[in-house]
């Protein structure tokens, strides 16, 4: 009986939800509001027990960082209060004489992930591409890789006006991009159809035992 | 005839039956007399132990100090003597008083071994045993030895080397711009599109939402997408154009309001920030993508702005936005996302030009640098995957390798 209840608000929420495709009407927001305030709900709790208990409150006052136990003797508990403090400066733009002091918290976050990024990125991006793309030119495929990399590079060149070769190689280039956009485009709705056909599934045979 | 062959299957049938015989009579067991246990001796005698033992840190020019090399000369007694080495054990301990735990069981005639994922620089004590399925012999030890981090890692040396190459084109250029020499950058299609967007927003007396991705404020494509909407909040601070700009992060919300603000402020309009239209709305994926649809249906901007990082909701955005009527320029850099938004809107910027469009459009120094100095490395990528195509060609594979960083 409480599965049928629960399966029954599902499908109710999944129709509202669906209802959208007509109009907007009070079912669909009522749905999006839920949703909306669920979740907001659901990731204030995800946040805190996935990333501020176990990096700032564990460490701070079970005095234990990851396996190494640390007290307010050493030096190293208030490592975990630094990243702690950072984010509570964050609050301060509610209040407008200090919200200043947020913009600290908001560069150091911005340009530490910047700078943390930029050697992964290059490698991944741009050597291990050179590494895989200077195929020798001994079959088709390896001519159109290459042929499509010099072309897409060509396109997205913004310091001269595309013309005369590099006009030439920047529309190999585009065409390129076209054929590998449907091709994207074609699978991707695939899986959204897959997704589809979970929800009629769950309509049909969770909840109306239809099929 | 029927006669011959008939005395051929009878032949045949006691030919099979004798063979048949034969043969189960000799696989019939043979029962031989049992000894009883108690008769056979136990090995009671060790096997000699192993020779000198020795252990040094694993020389590797991209060692990170966790592995230990190991060597010993065999047991008198593998392959020799009493023969009946049936392998050895590897002791590892942090401290001389303790034999510590067995780290490996090594097959008899090995003599080498490697001591992997250890701490860099700790301590450690090694021993080695030899044992013969019953006894192990005595212990033989060696000096503590501590692994070494190296210094540089030899194979991610071209990594360093094009960023060296890159952060240099970008200061050059980052000078330049400072400068005030004019840096050309060729006009993007899509950007005209923008001002032309929030001006029709202005004539219908609509707002313009604008809607910079759900990724998080260390994403790139949200970073260059606050640059632009520092561009857009301008042109509607001016125009005085209602500017709503729903979010899917806390901490790209408090950016985007500091932007936003910021460029009320510049163009003279700070009493026209709004802060309500800067609205957190879910960390849910598709939580996010309902509440900004019912912002298009309720609100009714005329102009729709997606630029950032979207996923799986670019298309209910765009397609929502479509049968609102409003004109829509979307910029991203995600490539499976690119289709959707080149389908469904009137404009995108696909990849790179995201990017740009900040520096084209603010055009300032830092930015302009930046773009122009990553144009620049675009033609040093282009001569390098040339050169290593042809070197690969013609069978020269060592400059190809150098980029093989994995």
């Amino acid at each position: 009986m409480g599965t049928l209840i629960w399966t029954t608000i599902g499908a109710i929420l999944t129709l509202s939800v669906y209802s959208f495709l007509y109009k907007d009407n009070p079912f669909y927001k009522f749905a999006e509001h839920l949703v909306v305030g669920v979740s907001a709900g659901y990731y204030l709790v995800i946040y805190y027990y996935n990333f501020i208990d176990p990096n700032v409150v564990t460490p701070v006052f079970q005095l234990r960082l990851g396996d190494q136990p640390i007290g307010f003797g050493s030096g190293a508990w208030w490592l975990a209060l630094i990243p702690g403090l950072l984010g509570l400066l964050l609050y301060t733009r509610f209040f407008p004489k200090v919200a200043w002091v947020a913009r600290w918290s908001l560069g150091i976050y911005v340009g530490g992930y910047a700078g943390l990024g930029i050697s992964p990125v290059m490698q991944a991006r741009v050597i291990e591409q050179i590494g895989a793309n200077a195929l020798p030119l001994t079959s088709v495929t390896n001519v159109l890789i290459v042929i499509g990399l010099l072309g897409t590079l060509a396109y997205f060149f913004f310091s001269m006006k595309h013309r005369g070769i590099l006009g030439v190689f920047a529309r190999t280039g585009i065409v390129f991009l076209m054929v590998g956009f449907g091709a994207s485009f074609g699978y991707t709705v695939m899986s959204r159809i897959s997704l589809l056909i979970g929800r009629v599934s769950f309509l049909l045979h969770d909840w109306l035992h239809l099929v | 005839m029927k006669r011959t062959w008939l005395t051929f299957l009878a032949a045949a049938a006691v030919a099979t039956s004798l063979l048949g015989a034969a043969v189960a009579q000799e696989a019939a067991p043979v029962v031989e007399e049992e000894v009883p246990r108690e008769d056979v001796p136990l090995d009671t005698v060790a096997p000699a132990a192993p020779g000198a033992l020795t252990a040094r840190d694993y020389l590797d020019s991209n060692d990170a100090g966790d592995k230990i090399e190991l060597d010993w000369e065999l047991s008198p007694d593998d392959g020799a003597g009493s023969c009946d080495v049936a392998g050895y054990f590897l002791w590892r301990s942090r401290s001389a008083s303790s034999p510590g735990e067995i780290v490996a069981e090594l097959p008899s005639g090995q003599t080498h071994y490697v001591d992997r994922n250890l701490e860099p620089g700790a301590e450690y004590f090694y021993s080695i045993t030899a044992f013969d399925g019953t006894n192990e012999s005595a212990a033989v030890t060696c000096a503590p030895v501590a692994g070494r981090v190296n210094l540089f890692q030899t194979s991610r040396a071209s990594i360093l080397a094009l960023m060296l190459v890159f952060f240099g084109l970008v200061l050059v250029f980052t000078k330049l711009a400072e400068r005030g020499d004019e840096l050309f950058v060729r006009r993007i299609p899509g950007l005209n599109a923008i001002e032309e967007a929030v001006g029709r927003a202005t004539e219908m007396g609509r707002p313009v939402l604008y809607v910079p991705g759900i990724g998080e404020i260390d994403n790139i494509m949200t970073i260059a997408s606050l640059t632009i909407l520092s561009h857009v909040a301008k042109i509607t601070a001016r125009y005085e154009t209602p500017l709503i700009v729903p979010t899917a992060r806390a901490v790209v919300m408090s950016a985007a309001e500091e932007v936003v603000k910021q460029a009320y402020t510049e163009v003279g309009q700070p009493d026209a920030y709004n802060p309500d239209n800067i609205r957190y709305l879910s960390d849910a994926q598709f939580a996010f993508a309902g509440a900004v649809n019912g912002i298009m249906l309720r609100e009714k901007p005329a102009a729709n702005l997606y630029m950032g990082a979207f996923w799986a909701e670019s298309l209910l955005l765009a397609e929502t936005g479509f049968e609102a009527g409003a004109i829509q320029v979307a910029g991203t850099a995600m490539v499976s996302q690119l289709p959707f938004f080149v389908t469904a809107c009137d404009f995108t910027l696909m990849g790179e030009e995201l990017y740009a469009a900040s520096a084209y459009l603010s055009r300032e120094p830092k930015l302009l640098g930046g773009l122009k100095g990553s144009d620049w490395m675009k033609v040093v990528t282009i001569a390098l995957v040339v050169l290593g195509a042809v070197l690969n060609f013609m069978g020269f594979e060592t400059f190809v390798n150098w980029f093989r960083t994995q």
